[in-house]
């Protein structure tokens, strides 16, 4: 009602919203076509309608802590306006999930990007979230926009992830810079930004190798990595980007965590929104360690990269329920 | 964070409960409400914790508390068996063709890990069963991931047969049958691009390949990590392919991984592998029992914990812990140590808790007694030998006197000796755990066999909380 109106109908964003209808239709059909029923079928809000509330988000994978939070959040509300139209509680919910992200700040998804330096985006994750994929989708953007852009082959462990940047840069192309596999990340990102810095690149994309947050070993070269960045270009890495596959379960939260200690995350990019997972653990980040998500992954092709928008999300939640 | 695991919800949950010899409905329900929200956090599905949750109650109502266990215990236990036994309680094998060519697809989303997967299946099923495998190259669409099999089959000196990216995946499975039935190999393993269960094109193009392969296995590879999603994910492949198998990837991470019960106990598809690193040895057969206590976040470890922190004042044992950090562990703390273990129980029973030592134990050999000696030549020491413990480790006319006041031999006041120096270094090892873990941990290193503690992965997964 009031709020969902003036939340959706005031921006003019069509074609994004129409990517966040398309990537995360399943989504909604799966899980918040079910939100829609209890909250029709159910006449007075009750701790069976909490309870089940409770499991709708948690299916959606926001994390517990949240989502049990959450729920008491909005059971004190209701009870304290003492709600009982089921489009009130619809409203509520929303602007809730809103408020829960924002948190009265100014939350914004755009990158630290600016003219007239070298840029430097590192991305981290652990393996197969679509690093080097988000890499290339990211290049392509920064192209379009008239940056020089260079892509670093940090990874050099994986069997085929040189390459695989590497046809990616041809793709969009732009500079690529790689040394043999197996050689140290390091040494490999110090050289790149010498490159950078002779040919004046605007922004260098550096590709790392996916690792689990508890090896250890993997987790201090990653913070060798981000100090020798920070050694080459001070203030670099303006952004760290933190990928996470949209199917992650509660892993996601200790990733963040994880990750967030060695290398200070300054976002996410919730990669695979397109399946039928709904990404909520971002939703928990968010909540738990405010890391904003920066970008979300909605297909495989070039452009299937949006800026994150957290209205857009919270209307590819909803959209069904209204 | 403050509840990592199950045990640790329940004690707080029974905080109330404690000492009752019975369990009420009430009592049951609260004690629900925790493992419901332990289970949530590990990733299994909704739904099936609320059937599992739910089967629990009904079997922990009414039970008699075990004598020995606390209420708690009591639903730990139940809660762990049931999950063990929904876990399927034995190893699901690998179909092989033993007379012609075996053959298996390897099916998943993106990024699950299939052709690592791949490469390491082909690895170690020719080790075990003694077959020439192929690894063939159906992912064309995802960029060098053609690149990446081939060096992988490189690596583990395994053909790769691929026909670029321009072929279609149903052909070329087709002619890489051909190959292999030239070449004289048995067991063909198809490395299949990534793709949404929902993206029907994609799904198609497998059920193309699977005409045509008739494989013996259609082996899903899911990352340990998957939240909720994983139901719906392996259902709609498996309502599409009819999946044989499952083989859980990245359980190397610190992932509780309950996306495994959750296919279980929805799809009842076994499963049969996990990956447990990048390198192309680790692959492992599944083990359900162990999964269970991992979901659960805990090993029977945790069980052990409770009985240390019931029995133990804990000031006593931080302030031993302390010393022992020091580096000024001597007898008195050793003895104190020794009664702490004493209070605990049969030491026996206790290391049968700590996952991975009742396999060992088997090799070495604990003597209870040994604790009883070790007490005896303790006391025959002075005062300041005990505060002092290089007084002995430099005099042996001191060792002799100690050796003949104890009645027992010179060798084994030596064998002392060492085990206290053992126990500093492990002390300074273990610097960096928390108390709990530690006391699990001093049992062993005084008493077992040197060889029994190295070795690789025999302790593993003991101290993961």
């Amino acid at each position: 009602m009031g709020f969902f109106n003036s939340l959706f109908n005031k921006k003019e964003k069509k074609l994004n919203r129409e990517k966040y209808r398309i990537g995360m239709a399943k989504t909604r059909n799966s899980v918040f076509g079910s939100l829609k029923e209890l909250i029709d079928s159910n006449s007075k809000f009750d701790d069976d309608f909490f309870d089940e509330l409770e499991e709708i988000f948690i299916m959606a994978d926001i994390g517990v802590n949240t989502v049990v939070k959450f729920v008491a959040h909005l059971r004190s509300e209701i009870e304290l306006n003492k709600t009982e139209s089921s489009d009130d509680v619809k409203d509520l919910i929303v602007e809730e999930m809103f408020k829960l992200y924002v948190k009265d700040e100014i939350v914004s998804s755009n990158l630290d990007i600016l003219d007239d330096r070298l840029n430097i985006v590192l991305f981290v994750g652990v393996n197969g979230v679509g690093k080097t994929t988000t890499i290339g989708k990211i290049a392509y953007e920064y192209l379009n926009k008239g940056k020089k852009v260079m892509m670093v082959a940090g990874d050099t462990f994986r069997a085929g992830a040189i390459e695989q940047l590497k046809i990616w840069s041809e793709r969009v192309k732009c500079s690529f810079y790689s040394k043999e596999e197996g050689s140290d990340p390091s040494s490999v990102i110090y050289d790149a930004i010498q490159l950078a810095k002779e040919t004046s690149v605007d922004l260098l994309l550096i590709d790392t190798a996916g690792r689990l947050q508890n090896k250890i070993n993997l987790m201090k070269e990653l913070e060798k990595v981000n100090k020798v960045i920070g050694r080459e270009v001070p203030e670099a890495p303006h952004e760290t980007l933190l990928v996470i596959d949209a199917t992650t379960g509660q892993n996601g939260l200790v990733q963040a965590k994880v990750f967030n200690e060695v290398t200070d995350i300054t976002g996410v990019v919730l990669s695979k929104l397109d399946g039928t997972a709904k990404g909520g653990i971002a939703l928990g980040i968010k909540d738990e360690l405010n890391i904003p998500i920066k970008y979300v992954g909605l297909g495989e092709k070039i452009e299937d990269l949006e800026p994150f928008d957290i209205e857009e999300y919270i209307y590819g939640l909803f959209a069904d329920i209204f | 964070m403050a509840f990592d695991n199950l045990s640790d919800r329940m004690q707080m949950a029974l905080r109330r409960v404690r000492g009752k010899g019975r369990l009420t409905e009430n009592d049951i329900e609260e004690m629900m409400k925790e493992v419901r929200l332990s289970l949530l956090e590990a990733d299994v599905n909704f739904k099936v914790v609320k059937s599992f949750t739910k089967e629990v109650k009904e079997k922990a109502l009414g039970e008699k508390i075990l004598k020995g266990l606390n209420p708690g215990q009591q639903v730990v236990k139940i809660v762990n068996d049931e999950l063990t036994k929904l876990m399927g309680e034995k190893t699901a094998l690998l179909e092989l063709n033993l007379t012609g060519i075996t053959k298996i697809m390897m099916v998943g989303l993106q990024g699950a890990g299939k052709t690592t997967t791949a490469g390491k299946l082909a690895n170690l099923v020719r080790k075990t069963n003694n077959l020439k495998p192929l690894l063939v190259a159906l992912d064309i669409y995802r960029p060098a991931a053609i690149e990446q099999l081939k060096t992988i089959g490189q690596q583990l000196d395994i053909d790769v047969f691929e026909l670029g990216i321009f072929v279609k995946p149903s052909v070329i499975i087709a002619k890489a049958m051909v190959y292999a039935e030239q070449n004289g190999h048995n067991l063909i393993i198809a490395d299949t691009a990534g793709r949404l269960h929902i993206d029907e094109k994609m799904m198609q193009e497998l059920v193309e390949v699977k005409e045509i392969l008739k494989p013996h296995e259609i082996l899903l590879t899911v990352d340990s990590m998957t939240g909720q999603d994983a139901v719906t994910v392996a259902s709609s492949f498996n309502e599409q392919l009819s999946v044989t198998g499952a083989i859980l990837t990245k359980l190397d991470g610190d992932t509780r991984g309950g996306a495994a019960l959750s296919l279980r106990q929805v799809t009842q598809i076994p499963i049969k592998y996990m990956g447990m690193g990048e390198k192309l040895d680790q692959l492992e057969v599944f083990h359900p029992e162990r999964m269970a206590s991992r979901i659960l976040g805990m090993g029977d470890v945790m069980t052990l914990v409770d009985k240390v922190t019931d029995n133990l004042d804990e000031d006593d044992m931080m302030s031993l812990m302390e010393k022992m950090m020091s580096g000024n562990y001597n007898y008195n703390d050793f003895l104190k140590q020794l009664k702490m273990i004493k209070k605990m129980g049969s030491l026996g029973g206790i290391m049968k808790l700590i996952p991975g030592v009742s396999k060992m134990m088997k090799n070495s050999n604990i003597d209870e007694k040994q604790l009883v000696y070790i007490e005896v030549i303790i006391n025959s020491m002075t005062k300041e030998e005990r505060k002092k413990p290089d007084l002995i480790a430099k005099s042996s006319s001191r060792r002799k006197r100690i050796a003949s006041g104890s009645g027992r031999k010179v060798s084994d006041v030596n064998k002392l000796i060492q085990n206290l120096d053992q126990q500093k270094m492990m002390m300074k090892r273990m610097g960096s755990m928390n108390p709990q873990q530690m006391a699990s941990g001093n049992p062993l290193s005084g008493m077992t066999a040197p060889k029994a503690k190295k070795g690789k992965g025999k302790n593993r997964g003991g101290f993961r909380r």
